[in-house]
């Protein structure tokens, strides 16, 4: 009987193994890497742009040295900040509607509503609000980017926050119930509170986001030279400085840029880890 | 009813309302817009290539080129190294490499879009420029995709950019669904005595084909609305031509450079045209990638 | 079918109470009546329906997704079903305690007892009508120094007398217990049926019990439920404990006794 375990043959085929491993292996790496050269290049570039006055100072004109994105900052604050106030009541309050009403066309029609919306493209919001908000006006506002920003932050508000609500447990829900509990208390008191680690970071997420988008901001807030606070008016916002001074073509506000850049990202990155620091924290704490 | 319960029930249903009421006002707001540019040029619009904003004659074709090949090359790029690293990562990888570099990767998505736009204007550019576009010429001069001058800025390094973005997205969900197929598959593989790469290969991506296929889609949805970061590198000319080298333009670019500068209503009308069949295309792409995710992952969504 | 009781005060009775779950219906026909501080133990094999019909004594049954009532249930001759009733003011009158301790997770252990109790309190009247709870239900000796804690800290058997002490703490008339002690150990289990004795001078309890011999021990009042070849919950019998176990008037009460089945 021929029963051959020798492994000839077997080595061709291992040798594919090896290449093929080697070769997933890189393209993990590859992507990696990638990152770690664009993060290296950012912090490499724009760290010596950053200073005091790059973060507390206007623009200054070009020829003149030194001026910051100290606007841009703090526009970035107000229309972020705005539309955080504005799509967490609404993200909310649909959220809880998802996860009371559960099965029916109603429900399932505005789960579509909102996967639809997850992916239309930022510039597509950003003509919305103009329509909504710029070209009635005539008038560009801060409030019509919050308004797009509001519009991107609302697909992941709602999904969480009905998720978030369904895996609170039945019997926590039907034992305030039981007690004699309206619904609204038993909601907003009991199952909401349990649901708020899983919000909250969502809501993290979701504003990390909206801090890296430019795209909507282009033509509603449209950006400024000046301080501005009110939510009415144009305002600088700082990923727009950076790509405005990104396409220009001077050289000292191409290296503002990339401090701009360099500060987005310190942004961004503190927000997401955050986020999952935040919610493993909250996993643990609650003990169960 | 208690009141309070009345009360609280009338404030959620409002709050849904409103929720629903701006989304379909989206929809809305957009064919308004666009009206005037439909009524217009009609189906032609498609399929012209002339965008004169000078003489008001405007049609997608240039962009649609632009927005199809740019997505294109992303894909085929971010489908190749995405779902290799996918592969890696979950069947291959020891926990101490497998994690770090997964957090990095899905760290890339994080990345704002400005800053990957910088990055390309002004590091990848010129890298393709001097480096990649030459050495591609060298080899493939012969055909038109390789041919003409090279800028820098054009559909290879937009297409290149694009890739970056959305490996984060196939490898994340590749990962997972690869992850799910059951350990009993791929012992049964390997007891008929295949080597872990040809059980990864042969038997396991195989398996988990639709759900990487709907990674792949989705990211291909992701590809097709960026906006800045493309419009930083793609050169911004509304021409087709048949080079990757060469400068061109895509639907969100357009959008995003010319917006602000449109000065007559049927201009404005027909970028926001121009919104109008990305809004289509995307809900399309991304409602493809969601079937296919779901029939794998059950009722965990994305 | 209905089963004659004995000349008692009922607090609570169900007249020809039929449970659904969409189309499916889980309890037919049942009418029987609870002893005014008595102790009533539903038992009977899994699916019988007796967890549903306990849900329904509250109107928590209602709560479930498609599901609905018929026939009525009257607490002291008034039918919580009739419309113009709140639930709400009816659960606050009929409390519950279910199968497995649901403490609520963001509150502590003194807000959980006071969860549903009078409101407006000060702090000091907070802290006793909490001790006059928890003391009921024998815990307060062992939570009186951490009752700002978490509740998820005390051991299983401890949660479930603190949810106790969160259902007498809204002065219920009748409380209601499913299957209490199913998810507890031994010992827990001792502490908890000790407990429903003294409970009983007080309230009015029912409780659904996957254990005989846990029926016979605490119960003054057992009902026998099983279902029919539709998969429809009926009550078989209803007698005093001692009657029943001994001398069961019906051959399938016998039978599930017995061990025959189930």
């Amino acid at each position: 009987m021929n029963r051959d375990l020798s492994t000839r043959g077997l080595g061709r085929r291992r040798a594919m193994g090896s290449l093929g491993t080697g070769l997933a292996l890189f393209c993990a790496t590859l992507a990696a890497a990638a990152l770690l050269a664009i993060l290296g290049y950012v912090v490499v570039q724009g760290i010596g742009a950053i200073n005091w006055s790059f973060l507390t100072q206007l623009p200054h004109p070009v020829g003149v040295p030194g001026g910051g994105v100290g606007n841009g900052i703090l526009g970035s604050l107000i229309i972020i900040g705005t539309a955080t106030l504005m799509a967490v009541p609404i993200g909310l309050l649909t959220g809880i509607y998802l996860a009371l009403f559960g099965r029916g066309p109603v429900p399932e029609a505005l789960r579509f509503l909102s996967d639809v919306l997850s992916g239309v493209p930022s510039i597509a919001i950003g003509l919305f609000a103009y329509a909504v908000l710029v070209a009635p006006l005539k008038h560009f506002s801060a409030f019509s980017a919050s308004f797009g920003f509001m519009m991107l932050m609302l697909p992941l508000l709602v999904r969480t926050s009905e998720q978030a609500i369904r895996s609170v447990p039945q019997t926590v829900r039907e034992g305030a119930l039981a007690l004699g509990m309206s619904n609204f208390r038993a909601t907003v008191s009991i199952v909401l509170p349990t649901a708020m680690p899983a919000i909250i970071t969502a809501l993290l997420l979701a504003i990390a986001r909206v801090t890296g988008e430019t795209a909507p901001l282009l033509f509603t807030a449209f950006g400024s030279q000046f301080w501005e606070s009110n939510p009415g008016n144009p305002m600088a916002e700082l990923s727009l400085q950076v790509f405005t001074y990104a396409i220009s073509p001077y050289p000292s506000w191409q290296s503002q840029a990339w401090g701009g850049a360099l500060l987005l990202i310190v942004a961004v990155f503190v927000l997401s880890l955050g986020a999952r620091l935040f919610l493993r924290r909250a996993m643990q704490g609650s003990g169960t | 009813m208690s009141p309070a319960d009345r009360g609280f029930a009338a404030v959620v249903y409002l709050g849904s309302s409103l929720f629903a009421i701006l989304i379909i006002g989206l929809f809305v707001e957009l064919v308004l817009g666009s009206w005037p540019s439909i009524v217009k040029f009609g189906p032609a619009f498609i399929f012209s290539s002339s965008w004169d904003p000078i003489n008001s004659k405007f049609g997608a074709l240039p962009m649609i080129y632009g927005t199809v090949v740019t997505s294109l090359i992303a894909i085929i790029l971010a489908s190749f190294i995405g779902i290799m690293a996918a592969v890696f990562l979950s069947d291959f990888a020891p926990r101490w490499l497998g994690q770090p570099l997964s957090f990095l990767i899905e760290l890339l998505a994080a990345v704002p879009s400005v800053v990957y736009g910088l990055w390309g204007l002004f590091v990848l550019s010129p890298f393709v420029r001097t480096a990649v576009g030459p050495a591609l010429q060298k080899v493939f001069g012969w055909t038109p995709l390789f041919s003409g001058p090279i800028y820098g800025v054009g559909l290879l390094t937009a297409g290149i950019i694009l890739a970056l973005m959305i490996v984060p997205t196939v490898t994340a969900i590749s990962r997972d669904v690869i992850a799910a197929i059951p350990r009993d598959l791929r012992e049964a593989s390997m007891a008929l005595g295949t080597t872990k790469w040809e059980t990864a290969i042969r038997v396991v991506l195989p398996a988990a084909r639709i759900g990487i296929f709907g990674a792949c889609i989705l990211a291909l949805g992701r590809a097709l609305g960026e906006t800045i970061a493309v419009t930083m590198v793609i050169g911004n000319r509304p021409e087709i031509s048949a080079s990757l080298f060469a400068p061109s333009y895509t639907l969100a670019s357009v959008i995003a450079n010319e917006f602000t500068e449109a000065t007559t209503n049927i201009y404005i009308s027909a970028l926001i045209e121009l919104g109008l069949i990305l809004f289509f295309v995307s809900m399309i792409v991304n409602g493809l990638a969601r079937v296919m995710i779901w029939s794998v992952r059950g009722s965990e969504r994305t | 079918m209905s089963a004659e009781a004995v000349t008692v005060d009922h607090v609570l009775t169900t007249e020809d109470l039929n449970a659904y779950y969409g189309s499916r219906k889980a309890v037919g026909d049942v009418s029987i009546g609870f002893g005014r501080k008595a102790i009533t133990a539903l038992i009977g094999p899994s699916g019988c329906g007796k967890t549903t019909l306990l849900r329904c004594l509250n109107r928590i049954h209602e709560v479930s997704f498609d599901a609905r009532v018929q026939g009525s249930v009257r607490l002291d001759g008034q039918d919580i079903y009739s419309s113009g009733v709140d639930p709400m003011a009816i659960r606050r009158r009929i409390g519950m305690v279910f199968q497995r301790p649901n403490p609520f997770p963001t509150l502590s252990i003194l807000d959980n007892t006071l969860a549903c109790a009078a409101r407006g309190l000060n702090r000091k009247a907070r802290v006793e009508s909490a001790e006059r709870a928890l003391r009921q239900a024998a815990l307060w000796d062992e939570v009186k120094d951490k009752l700002k804690s978490n509740p998820l800290q005390l051991s299983g058997g401890q949660q479930q007398r603190l949810c106790i002490a969160r259902a007498v703490a809204a002065e219920p008339d009748v409380l209601l217990m499913d299957e209490p002690t199913a998810s507890l150990d031994p010992i827990a289990t001792a502490v908890i049926e000790e407990l429903m004795g003294s409970l009983a001078d007080e309230f009015t309890i029912v409780a659904v019990t996957h254990n005989m011999q846990q029926a016979a021990r605490v119960s003054d009042v057992t009902a026998f439920m099983l279902a029919d070849e539709d998969g429809i919950g009926r009550l078989i019998e209803v007698d005093e404990t001692a009657k029943l176990f001994t001398k069961p008037a019906n051959r399938k009460t016998e039978d599930y006794i017995t061990g025959r089945f189930g």
